[in-house]
């Protein structure tokens, strides 16, 4: 087992899934001559040729449209937008076309686009560089939404994602791409549904994905060590399906259940888990399930005003204890 | 062309007048529903340069206004009118309706509700051409309202740049919905739109199909063996309102007279007459027979086809088995 920073886990999963299949290839702004704004392509320009690895004008609808045109016609693009912010402006294609041609067209034409998009706070990179959009692109039938936490993830979803049908959607996270860990030596996939413990615990869930995992995990620590308390951590990471059953089963044994998330908290990742646990698990809650959430503000510059304005592991704590009334 | 063509020729646009004409009847009868876009008036554009390209080799994309478009490239009508009528038996299952006409066995890849949605779809047909390496090319049809969205220019500056081999067919029928041309756009010729992105490009009538053919092989041509881009405009009207909801406030009688005049369907038909390929006795039996053709098996077709059934509603919003189908 090789350690892997998250860069390379996803520069792998690109490089491998590329010579399998003279199909796939890779699209965005900079990626090739460059090797990718977060290095997550470093290479493959020279190994795999301009037509396989390209370099895209700053048009963002208009190369998203045509990953979606392409997979229409069994290509299979990986189509990287430099931020989610910029996503925006490839709603149009992402939303109407990629989204809803499977359907459109009763099942007849498949899309199987992915679109890696970097996002998340990251260092003060202002308020249009940095946002979380997840809620944005759960909320529409056909998409796939996945989200890794982990080299280990970003490798293996990634992998998953290029070989379904269905346009996968890969929320990454800026200030992860130099975290490392353990990627399997052989191949690996993650699978597109379904949610993973990665702390197993009976007092409390700590419902995380992405760079919110991180902050669970610390906190789960410290409420072990502080605290004797056992916080179960799942990571969501397929935030579309959600994993209603993983979800329910984790509450099921453990009663109580924080949602951490670094979105704003309206229509989001937390409102929605929450009203999966009232349809699934109602009775089983021995207290009413909260969000830690980012405050609903645009993102500051300022450092501090930055640090402010989305949940660490602090807050997870502080709204652990006071939901066990510590 | 030989009289055996001609004759198809006008009968296709004639079949497809009537077809729309039908359309709007069943329409009005609530039999279908939504938007209705429908195409007389246009008819030379989409079949005139379907002709000269290889219907169910060549992809074909296009906007809302699609029926014809989709018959011509092969798709049955039998399935189109069934989709209108939003039975299972239509292209799309009925899951798609009147703007979205779907047939990728004739390599018919949709009808497409946003304007200037599918410039970038057609854009990537080429590019998976390009990568798959065979000699088909793509061919997108939209209307001038098209070309004011950005992925208008965002496409040709990509399809140029990257040689995909893309036919962009501009049916410029001088309204974006309810508003002339020259009341949104600052330069009415759209052929001219494209010069900066160095695509080749060439206006003409779009209501003589025998002008439109002959652009049209120019084009399909240079698209093909050149495997570069190339932006036919077809100067064209439409004798319908925008939808079936037009209140038509926005253009005179006179104008409309005038057009009317210049039916493509009239022009044509006039051209063979007076070469004896066909009299007006012909002609009326022709019609005729078309509008038996609906009448008798593409509506009853309609009509008798089953709905989807409620039970199917969320199939398809994934593929079955879509994620994991590589690991069999």
């Amino acid at each position: 087992m090789a350690e892997l920073s998250y860069w390379q886990a996803i520069l792998r999963a690109h490089d491998e899934e590329m010579a399998r299949d003279p199909l796939v290839f890779a699209m965005g702004e900079d990626i090739g001559v460059a090797g990718g704004t977060y290095k997550a392509t470093t290479g493959l320009y020279a190994k795999y040729g301009e037509k396989r690895v390209m370099d895209t004008p700053i048009s963002e609808n208009s190369y998203t449209g045509i990953g979606v045109g392409a997979a229409m016609l069994g290509c299979r693009p990986i189509v990287e937008i430099m931020s989610v912010n910029f996503a925006w402006l490839a709603m149009d294609q992402l939303m109407n076309n990629a989204a809803k041609i499977h359907y459109m067209s009763g099942g007849r034409i498949r899309c199987p686009l992915v679109l890696r998009l970097p996002g998340g706070t990251a260092h003060q990179l202002g308020a249009q560089h940095s946002a979380r959009m997840e809620k944005v692109f759960m909320g529409v039938p056909g998409l796939r939404v996945v989200t890794p936490s982990s080299p280990r993830d970003a490798y293996g979803l990634l992998k998953s994602a290029v070989r379904c049908d269905d346009p996968v959607v890969i929320i990454e996270h800026e200030a992860m791409y130099n975290l490392k860990g353990e990627v399997p030596d052989d191949e690996h996939f993650t699978p597109l549904e379904g949610s993973e413990v990665v702390r197993p615990g009976k007092d409390l869930t700590l419902f995380a994905y992405n760079i919110s995992v991180h902050w669970a995990l610390a906190a789960a620590e410290r409420l072990a060590k502080e605290q004797g308390v056992e916080a179960e951590v799942v990571d969501l990471r397929a935030l579309k399906p959600l994993d209603r059953t993983g979800i329910a089963a984790s509450v099921r044994k453990t009663h109580r259940a924080i949602v951490v998330e670094e979105d704003e908290a309206a229509v989001g990742v937390g409102a929605e888990v929450i009203a999966i646990l009232n349809e699934e698990c109602f009775f089983e809650l021995d207290a009413a399930p909260v969000r830690v959430h980012a405050r609903d503000v645009p993102t500051p510059y300022n450092r501090r005003l930055e640090k402010a304005s989305i949940p660490n592991a602090d807050d997870v704590v502080a709204a652990a204890r006071k939901l066990l009334g510590r | 062309m030989d009289a055996t063509d001609q004759k198809r020729l006008l009968r296709e646009m004639l079949f497809a007048r009537r077809f729309e004409e039908r359309c709007a009847e069943a329409y009005q009868e609530r039999q279908i529903g939504g938007f209705l876009h429908l195409y007389p008036g246009q008819e030379a554009c989409a079949i005139g340069v379907l002709e000269k390209a290889r219907p169910g080799h060549d992809y074909v994309v296009t906007g809302y206004r699609d029926h014809i478009h989709a018959i011509k490239s092969g798709v049955d009508p039998k399935a189109v009118m069934a989709e209108l009528f939003g039975k299972e038996t239509g292209c799309s299952k009925g899951r798609g309706g009147s703007m979205h006409i779907f047939d990728p066995d004739r390599h018919f890849m949709g009808g497409y509700a946003l304007v200037g949605g599918p410039f970038p779809l057609a854009a990537g047909f080429g590019k998976a051409i390009q990568m798959r390496g065979g000699d088909e090319i793509s061919i997108c049809f939209l209307g001038d309202g098209a070309n004011n969205q950005g992925t208008f220019h965002e496409t040709m500056n990509m399809a140029s740049l990257w040689d995909l081999p893309v036919l962009f067919v501009c049916e410029n029928n001088l309204y974006g919905i309810g508003t002339a041309i020259e009341r949104a756009t600052v330069e009415i010729n759209q052929y001219k739109r494209v010069a900066p992105y160095r695509i080749e490009a060439a206006q003409c009538d779009g209501q003589d199909i025998d002008v439109v053919m002959q652009h049209a092989e120019t084009a399909v041509n240079y698209v093909r063996e050149k495997r570069r881009p190339y932006f036919l405009e077809l100067m064209t009207y439409r004798l319908r309102g925008h939808s079936m909801s037009d209140s038509g406030a926005y253009r005179s009688k006179d104008e409309v007279e005038q057009w009317a005049r210049r039916d493509p369907i009239g022009i044509y038909k006039a051209r063979l007459v007076a070469a004896g390929v066909l009299s007006e006795a012909d002609f009326a039996a022709m019609d005729q027979a078309v509008q038996d053709e609906i009448e008798q098996e593409i509506i009853p077709f309609a009509e008798q086809s089953p709905e989807p059934a409620v039970e199917d509603l969320e199939r398809y919003v994934y593929v079955e088995g879509g994620c994991t189908a590589w690991q069999n």
